[in-house]
């Protein structure tokens, strides 16, 4: 074997959250009553659209978690003896992007370094020029040839894509019946179609301080965005569930107990919290390097220790509002009803106050999903975020802002993080705004009595 | 005489074409009361919000003519509808909570209407507002302009929405379902100012209302809608002698009264049809024991018949059918019937000086600073078999008081028997259960018939294996009248009615003795009402099922109850069987209490008015209870509170000091 899969505990969680993903579909399909509102989901546009764009970032995000180890060449002791490095299929797949780096910046879809250096030209004088890149642009001889070029490889690549999106639409007729969504389909197919064949010889975002491909960062980036906004969240919500649910309708001491814990906690400066949990956090691994075997499996304990700590420390809001949802069901006739034929309480908060929250916890999941991957990037920014070594949409920022002063300045780093999130965030609401449409009984009344 | 309002062809849809209101023709005069009557979902509110434009999003008015005096509503800007809202036309809401804005002063509110329509601001405004307040009868009104909503009753709040709407001056005023939220003797004060404000001012008056009791007591004319269309339109007078459509004549027979108790209410077999679900033939006919086949094939026209009425059904087609429509089935016959008390039936359950306390707890160490006291030593007793109704006005304690029995509010004091063995803790729980009022709040949306039915069993540990259960579910859906398989189904899948039902089920379940209902038919039409008190009386037939029936309904007291216990504040203040309590009052709360009910037959009977409304139980007046609100109270009545006597039959006891203890 040439290579060996690693699991990173990032890599669990996120099986397992697949796993746990596929079942409740399994068990959501059986059900009339709970596929209906999913069914309206699909019936929106928006809501497939957005769909769409997210599904390109998730599937980029999965790629990207299937991690393994490289075996070396044998070094004759017969021993197999693995890369330190741990690579992902998506950067298997991306290859040349990931390996293609230059010495410095470089703009986008530049021939050039972004920075003069002494050269010796043809006739041996030292020169002070910008240097051609090694890999931007490498097949071009001239500069001129450029525009021909890039119009030519993304006219071939659109239509490529296009042909393969037609394709793709037309044998999911039957479920994708939208034409916003089918047009959608083509234009994100020949989208990328032109990506990768421009991808494949320019730096189509240019490159970063240290050379490395900013579309190949931004790539990276989805992967740490979506794990910080969906682990997080699986944090927060058996907290704030259960929290929330037992203080209303318990209330007496536990509700004072659970209110006086929250309104603490949600005094506290959030980032304040975060910074010294994360500083323990970041201590106790440096004092501890034999546990790890890669600096990747360092870098990945450090973000899921961040999404526990952002966990435990983001409950409040979602319990409140779980709370105050269980003040108002607890007074319902069908809980009293329970209550009279002498039903335990544990049994009446399972089968008769969780389902009825079912569709807030829906939304606020969402909602907070696409909280959590901007306030990664903050986090990352003030420098309590991921591990520096990890890619990051907080780390591009980061390292972009630096330049931001320098003249001519570099826009490029900072333009890409900024598109991506903006593209990733925007599509979660929108599909958040459809599904709570879809939830909200009183929108659907007339649907529901028929 | 000449018509102030005149509606025509009026069509209202949904944008997806479904009629609401479908080709809706009527006209009011100045002066003049004219009544929309119909079941919920018929689309009475739809038209008076058609008229004055004012329809909800996705809903609009595709054709007809509104015309009012003589300008055209239909055709008239947004702009100028302004004007013609709160100014010409005027309307009152049902929930007067909800209609008041909570955070102005009435004052404010009335004003506001003032400055729109009378150009009027400043000191006028606020002399105007103080005038207004008192044409409506409220006392103080110089003080009370400055309140917010929250310190008025709700009765004292529909009085305030009256006088914002009488601000304007109205030459029409629309009242949708204005008493509905009220108690009865407050609607009674409410109706009677109605009618007063109309005489003094003359406008015309659209009533909207489900309740036939108030239609014949305060219009002149009337139309009966039904699923989108008016079937039939009549002056009162002709309409309460001789209804034409068989969905009038059903809907009357419906009503529960004590001339019927004897035998099943003729209800009407299922629901009002969805909108828009029968395009062809008459909507009524899968309800109608008298359709025949055209009423299914063609779609009968509005016709007019003798004496300006006009009826929308075959029977009145020609000459032969008006012979056929005259064998109306008679009402059936009053029967009399043996109510005193039974000494067969052995007592079930015997309540014993119950009183359930509420703390009123302040400040930041929670201290109890006083009690509400919401049921206050209530002694009962029902016999097996036999149905108890424990009447009275919203808070007087009548819903804490069947709680209390079930433990869900526990009870401070007193003590409870059932079959002669004290209760205590919770092990009563398959012995008496409850059906709740709201059967749209009472069963989990998210369970499915058989779980919510099974719940109760495996709560109590009845029927150990499932297959059991599962058999016992089956018989009694069988019981409750609905088919086995809706056990699969979802509570949204089923209308009002047979939601009851479930509820019903689910009760029996746990095979009780003792069903308490609480108000089990107030959120329910009239028609389905009918097939819920019949379902409630053959069970008891069936299975001596006794019942402590809670409701504040007169009309079903009389049709289902054996005995009548009144309660006011807490208190039981007369208790009897039905026939004594309701022919012969004694306490004067329940003279008042039953002459307040509008009854369809109540011409020129005579009205005992209550003043004022219920005291807080918080702080109830010293001596009797009622006195401050009591026509003919004595200076006694405000010391003591009077001691129970039997006033005339054994069985019949009042808490008065008009009728003294006599020493025998």
């Amino acid at each position: 074997m040439t290579f060996i899969p690693v699991i990173l505990w990032s890599d669990a969680l996120v099986f397992l959250l697949i796993s746990a993903i596929i079942a409740a579909t399994v068990y959501v399909r059986k059900r009339p009553h709970l596929r209906l509102p999913w069914q309206r989901v699909a019936r929106s546009s928006v809501a497939m659209v957005s769909m769409l764009v997210l599904s390109c970032f998730l599937v980029i995000g999965l790629l990207d978690t299937l991690h393994y180890r490289v075996a070396l060449p044998q070094a004759g002791s017969g021993e197999k003896v693995y890369s330190p490095e741990v690579l992902s299929v998506f950067d298997h797949l991306v290859g040349p992007l990931r390996t293609h780096t230059e010495k410095t910046y470089s703009a986008p879809f530049a021939l050039h370094l972004y920075a003069k250096e002494s050269m010796n030209d043809a006739q041996g004088n030292v020169v002070r020029d910008y240097p051609r890149l090694q890999y931007g642009g490498a097949h071009l001889d001239d500069v001129s040839q450029r525009a021909a070029d890039v119009a030519q490889r993304t006219v071939g690549g659109m239509l490529a894509g296009a042909l393969v999106g037609l394709l793709l639409a037309w044998s999911l007729r039957r479920h994708l019946k939208q034409r916003a969504v089918q047009l959608t389909l083509v234009a994100l197919t020949a989208f990328i179609g032109a990506l990768v064949s421009l991808a494949a010889v320019y730096h189509v975002l240019g490159t970063d301080k240290v050379g490395q491909d900013v579309l190949y960062l931004s790539l990276k980036s989805i992967r740490t965005g979506l794990i910080i906004g969906t682990l997080t969240t699986l944090v927060t919500l058996p907290l704030a569930l259960f929290l929330g649910v037992a203080a209303g309708y318990f209330r007496g001491w536990v509700d004072d107990v659970i209110q006086y814990v929250y309104t603490v906690l949600s005094s506290i400066p959030s980032v304040l919290l975060i910074a010294a949990a994360v500083l323990i956090m970041q201590v106790t691994i440096d004092t501890h390097p034999e546990w790890f075997e890669t600096s990747a499996a360092r870098a990945d304990l450090r973000l899921v220790a961040l999404c526990l700590i952002l966990g435990l420390t983001s409950w409040t809001g979602l319990c409140r509002l779980l709370r105050g949802e269980t003040l108002k069901l607890r007074e319902m006739e069908y809980i009293q009803a329970a209550q009279a034929f002498g039903v335990s309480s544990m049994r009446i908060l399972s089968r008769h106050i969780m389902p009825n929250v079912m569709h807030i916890i829906l939304i606020a999941l969402v909602m907070d999903f696409s909280a959590l991957v901007l306030a990664e990037a903050v986090l990352s920014y003030v420098g309590v975020g991921v591990d520096p070594s990890m890619i990051s949409f907080g780390t591009m920022i980061n390292g972009a802002r630096l330049e931001m002063g320098r003249e001519p300045v570099v826009w490029w780093a900072l333009a890409s993080a900024f598109v991506f999130m903006l593209v990733l965030v925007l599509a979660a609401n929108l599909l958040a705004d459809a599904v709570r449409d879809a939830f909200d009984p009183r929108l659907n009344r007339t649907e529901g009595g028929a | 005489m000449s018509k102030l309002l005149k509606v025509d062809g009026l069509l209202t849809r949904l944008h997806d074409g479904t009629a609401i209101v479908d080709g809706v023709s009527f006209d009011i005069a100045a002066g003049e009361t004219y009544a929309l009557l119909g079941e919920s979902g018929c689309g009475k509110s739809m038209t008076a919000l058609s008229l004055l434009r004012l329809l909800p999003d996705g809903v609009e008015n595709s054709s007809g003519t509104m015309v009012l005096g003589d300008t055209a509503l239909h055709a008239l800007t947004e702009r100028e509808m302004r004007d013609v809202r709160g100014g010409r036309m005027a309307m009152i809401f049902q929930e007067p909570g909800l209609s008041l804005n909570p955070v102005m002063t009435v004052g404010e509110q009335i004003a506001e209407v003032l400055a729109l329509h009378k150009d009027m601001s400043g000191e006028a405004a606020k002399v105007r507002s103080i005038e207004l307040l008192t044409q409506v009868g409220i006392p103080d009104a110089a003080r009370r302009v400055y309140e917010y909503p929250f310190q008025m009753s709700g009765g004292m709040k529909q009085r305030v929405m009256i006088a914002m709407a009488l601000a304007g001056a109205p030459e029409l005023l629309v009242a949708d379902e204005p008493t509905t939220a009220l108690d009865v003797t407050i609607q009674a004060q409410v109706l009677q100012l109605l009618r007063e404000t109309q005489q003094q001012s003359g406008m015309a008056m659209l009533l909207i209302t489900h309740d036939l009791g108030v239609v014949a007591e305060n219009a002149h004319r009337v139309g009966v809608m039904y699923a989108g269309q008016i079937v039939e339109q009549a002056t009162r007078e002709r309409l309460f002698a001789e209804p034409l459509h068989p969905y009038t004549q059903r809907l009357f027979a419906a009503l529960p009264d004590a001339r019927r108790s004897g035998q099943p209410l003729s209800a009407i077999p299922g629901n009002v049809p969805p909108l828009g679900s029968i395009i062809q033939g008459c909507r009524f006919a899968p309800r109608c024991d008298r359709a025949w086949e055209l009423c299914r094939e063609q779609t009968p026209e509005l016709l007019a018949v003798e004496g300006g009425r006009e009826v929308r059904c075959h029977l009145y087609r020609n000459a032969e059918g008006r012979v056929q429509a005259a064998e109306t089935p008679p009402l059936p016959l009053a029967e009399e019937r043996n109510s005193a008390l039974n000494t067969q039936h052995s007592l079930l359950l015997e309540v014993e000086d119950l009183k359930v306390h509420f703390p009123i707890r302040k400040g930041i160490l929670q201290r109890t600073v006083g009690q509400v006291k919401a049921v206050d030593g209530v002694s009962l007793a029902i016999p097996q078999g036999r149905t108890l109704a424990l009447v009275g006005e919203s808070g007087c304690g009548k819903t804490t008081l069947g709680k209390a029995l079930l433990r869900l509010n526990p009870p401070t004091a007193g003590s409870v028997r059932f079959e002669g063995e004290l209760l205590e803790g919770e092990a009563h729980r398959n012995r008496m259960q409850m059906v709740f009022q709201d059967p749209y709040a009472s069963l989990n949306p998210k369970m499915r018939v058989a779980e919510i039915l099974e719940e109760g069993m495996a709560a109590l540990h009845i029927g150990n294996d499932g297959d059991a259960r599962q058999a016992h579910i089956d018989v009694l859906l069988d019981k409750v009248g609905l088919a086995r398989d809706s056990k699969w189904r979802y509570p949204h899948e089923f209308s009002g009615g047979q939601r009851q039902r479930i509820a019903i089920a689910r009760a029996l379940a746990v095979s009780p003795k003792l069903l308490i209902c609480d108000e089990p038919t107030s959120a329910l039409d009239v028609s389905v009402q009918a097939q819920i008190l019949n379902l409630l009386k053959s069970l008891q037939d069936e299975m001596g099922l006794s019942y402590l029936f809670i409701t504040h309904n007169l009309a079903v007291v009389e049709y289902l109850a054996h005995e009548v216990c009144v309660m006011y504040l807490g208190r039981i203040v007369e208790r009897g069987t039905t026939a004594e309590v309701m022919r012969a009052p004694k306490h004067p709360y329940t003279q008042a209490l039953l002459s307040a009910v509008p009854r369809i037959d109540g011409a020129g009977k005579e009205y005992v008015r209550l003043e004022g409304e219920l005291p807080s139980p918080a702080n109830p007046p010293v001596g009797c209870h009622f006195a401050p609100r009591c026509p003919q109270a004595m200076p006694v009545c405000a010391r003591t509170f009077p001691d129970m006597t039997h006033a005339g039959a054994s069985t019949h006891d009042v808490c008065c000091h008009l009728y003294p203890l006599v020493p025998n």
